[in-house]
Formats: C-alpha cells, sequence, structure tokens
C-alpha cells in the first residue's frame, strides 16, 4: 500500500508488470523491478511509462538505490515507487535517490517519516534529487 | 546444561538467564533445559535482553562453566586485563577461563 | 590539517540528532535489533563480546592536540581509562554503554570528530600514509585528496547499502605505508605530463580470500576522480554478490569477471557519470589544500645530541627522515614488551597531545601498524620529546622490529574471533625482549588475526599468524612472505598449527633458520623469498 507520495499527480490505476512482461510487448504503463533486474532495459521507454515499481525484499539489499539513480538520470518524470522492506531510516536516502513514493510493507510512523526526512539541511554530494550539494555552495 | 545469555539493551552489559530474572554473573545462570526458546523470545520481545542466544555448559561446585572458551571470556573479562573482569582479585579465575 | 566550516559542523551535528533519535527508538522498543543494527554500525557502535564498541574515525589517521585530548576524555569519562588504535588508523573503546552513546558522539562533534561509517556497508574511513606532508618521496599531500573523498563518501545515498564493507586508500608515494593494494580501493596519486591524478587500482582485500588490487585505470585527472570512482561503487553496487557475504566484497566480483570486464563496465557508466556533473571544480581540491600548507618551519639544523645510549637507540630505530632540513618524523610505539599492541592509556594520549603541541605544530598521525607519529618534530627537540615518552612509557624503540606486532583484539575482545591474539602477541615480544637480539634480526613485520577476518593484517605479515578453533580450542597457523608495502605479496601457510606456546616457539625457530641463511642485509621476508620454504618447514617440523 502507498503509504507516502511526495507527486502532485494522480496515481497510476495500472496494476505493474515484471520487466520480462513488459519487454515482452506489453502495454502497460507501470513496471516493476526486482533487485536483480537492469534498471538501463527500461530506458527506451520511459515516455510509456508512469510508474516504476522498485523492490526491496530486504532492506539491506541496496540495488535499488542504483536503480533509481539510473532511471532518474536517464530523464524518467513518472512515479518511482520503492516497494518493500522499506524502514524509516532509509527514505531519506531513497528520496534523494529520486524515489517519489513509498509502499512499506509494515506501516511506518508519518511522524518519523518527516522528522527523517527533514534531519539534513544539506548533502556532500549530487544525486537525483535537487539539492545543491555542499562543494557547490561553497563555490557558487 | 543449557544457559540462556544476551545483553542488557542499554548498557551493552553481559547477562545471564537465573530462572528469574537477568544477573551480570554466571554463576547465577539457570538451566534453561527444553524451555530456552521461549525464554529467549520472551524476554527478547519484552526487551529485558538484547541479541540472545543459548550456549552449552557443565555444571560445577562453582556454578556454571561455558563448554566454549569464547563465552567463558564473555563471563569474565578479557584474559590479557583482569582489572576489568567480573573478578579481578580471583587468582583462579585465569584457570577458569583457559 | 583540515578544519570544519558551517557545513561540514552541521552535517555532524544533524547526524548526532538523528542518532540519538534512533536509539531513543530502538530502547523504546520502536526498532528491532535487526533494524536498528544497520544504522548502529553506520554510527560505528558494534554489539561486542562484552559490551558496545565504539569505533571512532580519525579520517586519514590526522589530528591535533584539542581532539587527542577529547579522545582521552571519552576513555576517562565513559569507558575504562584507554582507547585501542587500529589497523585503520582509527580508535576504539570497548566499554560502551549504548544509552551513552549520543552524548560521546555529541561531545565528539565539538572538536570536529565523529563515528561515522566506521562500521556497515557503506564506504569506510579513508586510510592513507601516516608520513603524509613529511615524507621527502610524495608527489604531493595526499591528504586534501582523502579529505575530498571523506566528503563525497559521507551520507552517500546510493552506496550505503553496498554487498559489503568498502574500504580507500590514498598515498602519493611509490613506497606504499598504507597497505594501498590491499584495499578495496587503492589510489597512489602520480604525474602525467605536469598535472596530478590518481593511479586507481580495484579488488584489492584481506580477508577470507586476499587478493591484490589490480590497477583499473593507469591515470584519472583529479577532476574526474569522483565520477569514476561513482562508477566504480556503482558496478560494484549493482554486480556485487549478495547471496553469501563471504563472498561480497569488490575483489570477488573482479576475480570472477576479470579486470578487463570491470574495467570496461567503470568506463561505460565513467562516461555517463561524466555527464551528471557531480565532480566539485578544482576549486574545492584547492580549497581543501589550503589547510595542508607546510607548518611554519623555523628551526635550525641541528643534529641531537646522541650521548645517552638509550636515546640514542630509539633515535635510529624510531626516528625518521624529513623533507624539511632540521626536522624529523617521530614514531611513538604504543607496543611495549608485553603490552597489548595499540592500547594507550588516557593519561598516554594526554602526553601525546601535549607533545604534538609543543613539538609537532599540534598534529599527531595514527599508523595501520596501530602506532602514533609526530610528523614535525624539530632536532633540537628529540631529546626533550624522547625524555617525555620515556617517561609515560611510549619509547619502546621497536619500530618494525619483531615486537612491533599488529594484532587485532581477537577473542579478548571481539565476538568474531576463534582464537585469542593478545596473548601471542605478548609471548612472542617477550621471548625476544632482548633488544640487540631483535636489531639483529631487523626489519621483521609479524602480523596476528584472531580469525579469518584478518583485521590483523597477517596476510600482509612478513610473518602472519591466524587463530583459528580446533574442535573448540584455539590453534595457529603460521604463514611466511606476505607484505604489505610496495613489494605487495600474500602470505603462504607453512604447515599445521600450534598451540599458543607451539606457535612462538616455531616464530623462534624461524629467526634461527633466518640468521644462519641470510645474506648481505637481506630482511626475513628477503632471505623467505629468496631461499623458499623448505629450509623453515624442516626446522619448525623436523
Amino acid at each position: 500500500m502507498v503509504e507516502f507520495r511526495y507527486r502532485t499527480d494522480e496515481v497510476t490505476e495500472q496494476p505493474s508488470v515484471t520487466l520480462d512482461a513488459f519487454l515482452d510487448q506489453s502495454n502497460a504503463t507501470a513496471v516493476r523491478l526486482e533487485p536483480d533486474d537492469d534498471a538501463r532495459a527500461l530506458i527506451p521507454f520511459l515516455d510509456r511509462l508512469t510508474l516504476i515499481e522498485v523492490a526491496f525484499p530486504k532492506f539491506r539489499d541496496g540495488r535499488g538505490y542504483s536503480a533509481a539513480r539510473i532511471l532518474r538520470e536517464a530523464g524518467y518524470r513518472g512515479e518511482l515507487r520503492a516497494q518493500g522492506d522499506v524502514l524509516v531510516d532509509q527514505i531519506a536516502y531513497m528520496r534523494r535517490c529520486g524515489f517519489d513514493s513509498f509502499a512499506p510493507e509494515s506501516s511506518l510512523n508519518p511522524d518519523a517519516v518527516a522528522r527523517a526526512l527533514a534531519n539534513y539541511d544539506h548533502a556532500y554530494q549530487g544525486a537525483a534529487d535537487s539539492v545543491v550539494p555542499i562543494w557547490k555552495l561553497r563555490h557558487g | 546444561m543449557k544457559l540462556l545469555t544476551g545483553n542488557d539493551l542499554g548498557s551493552g552489559a553481559v547477562t545471564w538467564w537465573t530462572g528469574n530474572g537477568w544477573s551480570i554473573h554466571v554463576e547465577d545462570a539457570a538451566d534453561v533445559g527444553e524451555h530456552g526458546e521461549a525464554i529467549l523470545h520472551a524476554e527478547e520481545g519484552a526487551r529485558r535482553v538484547n541479541a540472545p542466544y543459548i550456549i552449552d555448559a557443565l555444571p560445577t561446585e562453582n556454578g556454571p562453566r561455558p563448554a566454549h572458551i569464547k563465552d567463558r571470556i564473555r563471563a569474565l573479562g578479557p584474559t590479557v586485563r583482569t582489572d576489568l573482569t567480573l573478578k579481578p582479585a580471583d587468582p583462579a579465575a585465569g584457570d577458569w577461563i583457559i | 590539517m583540515y578544519k570544519y566550516d558551517n557545513y561540514d559542523q552541521a552535517m555532524v551535528n544533524a547526524r548526532v540528532a538523528e542518532f540519538r533519535d534512533q536509539i531513543n527508538r530502538r530502547i523504546a522498543g520502536e526498532m528491532t535489533e535487526d533494524q536498528f543494527k544497520p544504522l548502529r554500525l553506520m554510527n560505528g557502535l558494534y554489539l561486542q563480546l562484552h559490551a558496545y564498541m565504539l569505533r571512532v574515525a580519525i579520517p586519514y589517521g590526522t589530528l591535533d592536540s584539542r581532539q587527542m585530548r577529547m579522545l582521552a576524555h571519552i576513555a576517562r569519562k565513559y569507558d575504562r581509562d584507554y582507547g585501542h588504535f587500529t589497523t585503520r588508523q582509527n580508535i576504539q573503546y570497548n566499554w560502551i554503554k549504548l544509552e551513552d552513546c549520543a552524548d560521546i558522539l555529541e561531545e565528539l562533534a565539538t572538536v570536529e570528530m565523529h563515528a561515522i561509517q566506521t562500521s556497515g556497508n557503506c564506504i569506510r574511513n579513508i586510510s592513507s600514509d601516516q608520513y603524509a606532508g613529511a615524507a621527502a618521496d610524495e608527489v604531493t599531500d595526499p591528504r586534501p585528496w582523502a579529505e575530498l573523498l571523506r566528503q563525497w563518501s559521507t551520507f552517500h545515498p546510493e552506496f550505503s547499502y553496498l554487498p559489503r564493507k568498502f574500504k580507500i586508500a590514498v598515498i602519493a608515494s611509490s613506497e606504499d605505508r598504507a597497505a594501498m593494494r590491499l584495499h578495496d580501493i587503492g589510489l597512489e596519486l602520480v604525474r602525467k605530463d605536469g598535472e596530478l591524478g590518481a593511479r586507481v587500482f580495484v579488488g584489492g582485500g584481506m580477508g577470507r580470500t586476499p587478493m591484490i588490487a589490480p590497477e583499473i585505470n593507469p591515470f584519472v585527472k583529479a577532476d574526474d576522480l569522483l565520477s569514476y570512482l561513482e562508477a566504480c561503487l556503482r558496478v560494484y553496487n549493482r554486480y556485487g554478490r549478495r547471496d553469501n557475504m563471504y563472498k561480497a566484497r569488490i575483489k570477488i566480483l573482479i576475480h570472477e569477471i576479470g579486470a578487463d570486464a570491470y574495467r570496461r563496465q567503470v568506463a561505460e557508466e565513467f562516461a555517463h557519470v561524466k555527464t551528471l556533473g557531480i565532480d566539485p571544480p578544482l576549486a574545492e581540491l584547492e580549497r581543501i589544500s589550503a589547510f595542508f600548507t607546510p607548518p611554519a618551519y623555523d628551526a635550525a639544523n641541528v643534529e641531537p645530541d646522541r650521548k645517552d645510549p638509550d636515546f640514542a637507540l630509539w633515535l635510529d630505530q624510531n626516528v625518521k627522515p624529513h623533507k624539511q632540513a632540521g626536522y624529523a618524523i617521530v614514531n611513538i610505539s604504543l607496543k611495549p614488551i608485553g603490552g597489548i599492541p595499540g592500547d594507550a592509556t588516557s593519561k598516554q594520549i594526554d602526553v601525546m597531545a601535549d607533545l604534538a603541541e609543543k613539538y609537532s605544530f599540534d598534529e599527531l598521525r595514527v599508523t595501520h601498524a596501530q602506532n602514533i607519529v609526530l610528523p614535525y618534530v624539530a632536532k633540537r627537540d628529540l631529546y626533550a620529546v624522547w625524555q617525555a615518552l620515556r617517561d609515560a612509557k611510549l619509547a619502546d624503540a621497536n619500530l618494525d622490529l619483531i615486537s612491533d606486532i599488529i594484532a587485532c583484539p581477537g577473542l579478548d575482545y571481539c565476538s568474531l574471533a576463534n582464537a585469542r591474539s593478545i596473548p601471542v602477541a605478548q609471548k612472542i615480544a617477550t621471548r625476544f625482549a632482548d633488544m640487540d637480539r631483535q636489531r639483529d634480526l631487523g626489519e621483521l613485520k609479524l602480523k596476528i588475526s584472531g580469525c579469518i577476518n584478518a583485521c590483523g593484517h597477517h596476510h600482509a605479515g612478513h610473518i602472519g599468524i591466524l587463530g583459528v578453533d580446533k574442535k573448540g580450542v584455539e590453534n595457529y597457523q603460521l604463514t611466511f612472505g606476505g607484505s604489505g608495502a610496495e613489494d605487495v605479496s600474500i602470505g603462504k601457510i607453512i604447515g599445521p598449527g600450534f598451540d599458543e606456546d607451539g606457535v612462538v616457539d616455531a616464530v623462534e625457530k624461524a629467526t634461527e633458520v633466518y640468521k644462519a641463511l641470510r645474506e648481505g642485509d637481506e630482511r626475513f621476508v628477503d632471505t623467505y623469498r629468496r631461499v623458499g620454504l623448505e629450509p623453515f618447514k624442516e626446522a619448525i617440523y623436523g
């Protein structure tokens, strides 16, 4: 269930299909990536997609963070959702990597999520978000 | 015999299940027999212990002696800093561990 | 050395507040240990054999007296009055309470210190050459680059849940004083056509399967470096093994797909990442470099008076030449005979802080051999420094000799260990307590690990000792011929293992064989490489 969404557009109604099913000439507009799927396989089709869901079966498996950044770097503007073993303390890094909606397996406390996202005013490195990295603030 | 051991969540101290609570002294440890897992889950759930697990031990006249040297070091303290162990003044402590 | 600006300070302060909140949620039961563990590891907090252990970062091994005094204060106030300096230039406290941890980090933050990413499956402390800024052979001071990397890797959102830990070392000389080739990424700064850049090695490491990092790129320019490293890490994050934690380091990935394939994948990713504009301008490296200018040297070139024979021995063994005339590099041994390698009492830490402030332009270094360096001591001050060290029992003249042992904490402290390492170190040092005997043996780097995780770097020892569990009893394997220097090599197991006394005897027999067979000024490791294992094996196993 999508608990946190940081977009203003409508939630897509379409169910997500697997990457294999999508590449097999599906008309779907929502795809689900497993940790060992190659996000770059979607690059030719990004303007067709309104939702890409990235699975996190175990929170320690950080492949989804790279998948997210790769998709945003390729110009994907649709909804990018982290689904699965998503805990409060990973949300901030996930946002920085380009995720804008979250479907955690276990419910998260909205206050804790808000606090987690407000913890840091700055970031040291550029990522998929619009935060200006500290080195850039230093040198204009 | 089977002992249930873990750490105190806040302090990190090594603790032993005594039968009705937790003690930092292995001499107080009780034989949990077949019931170890059940007690472990209850105590961990209630946050009265952190990272608990069950070990083998032999009963002795001075109390349980863990079967593995790692658990004996854990029970008493580092062999190379006897002043930091639970029994700094006990000359027999080293032999008990090793 | 580097000084935080408002941004750096804000980041560390925010981290303290975040972790304090996470600790409170853990104690209140809002998080399980399983959920809390990666978070506390990313703040350097382990649950160890006796208590929580906190690993405080000492970025590229550099600190000043104010920070050193804070480390002594933490030891006194929150621990048992001592600290342990590690093989990654950090410090560890073994008796920490979770309920004190946020306060400790808050105090550390007041002197620009932290425990960020000193554990966990993320990028760890960037290590470097302990003689940086003082060594005549360096192409440039590597530490500004290490600082640039420290900032880039701190709270990196994509690389905080890697398959395993990630260790980076930066050096700037062809002599490798930081075991650079045995890191996940090793950088050697070099000049090409007058421009500074990095030779990039990827895929080294110790642990279960030690490997020497192959060169992946002979030259990456300064303003491409972060993009290039980003590409290196991204390939690892995507393709490193996640099925088996003992096969999850990048060295395994490179070993399995081959250096050529890895190089190609990185090159492709780099071509893409370079378009993202994540490299800071050279002005940022220049800004950082301005903190690392040479100190205001003012001493005349005066040779110290060698009248005191003990002072002279220490001078010859522990004091190294400096790039600046009139100055010297002082090595402080934390390996007293019979003591615990790398440990220092809070009082000793304060003494070293005072000496740094008074005699070394307020700077110290921690070495990966678990010793301390005063990098900028005027030769005219060496005698006074030695006297103070001697009074504090920090003047053992045993740098790089057989009693200058690297040892992990081992089974006395570590829940991962299979055997105790410290008593073995103590017994060997005591067996060889005669300093004339040690000096006669010369450079002999002996390293002890209490388990296969190899935190004692035994694979890189001229003599290495690995503690194992043999049916519940501690047992020790001996390796010969390893090296973490530029003559890098992995040690080879010589035969069946020994008990504690047996391995000490075996080491002694090996040194006898060396003395009998050595030619010229060969070191132990040179003789071994020339004559091979057979003569040693025969003497040891009969």
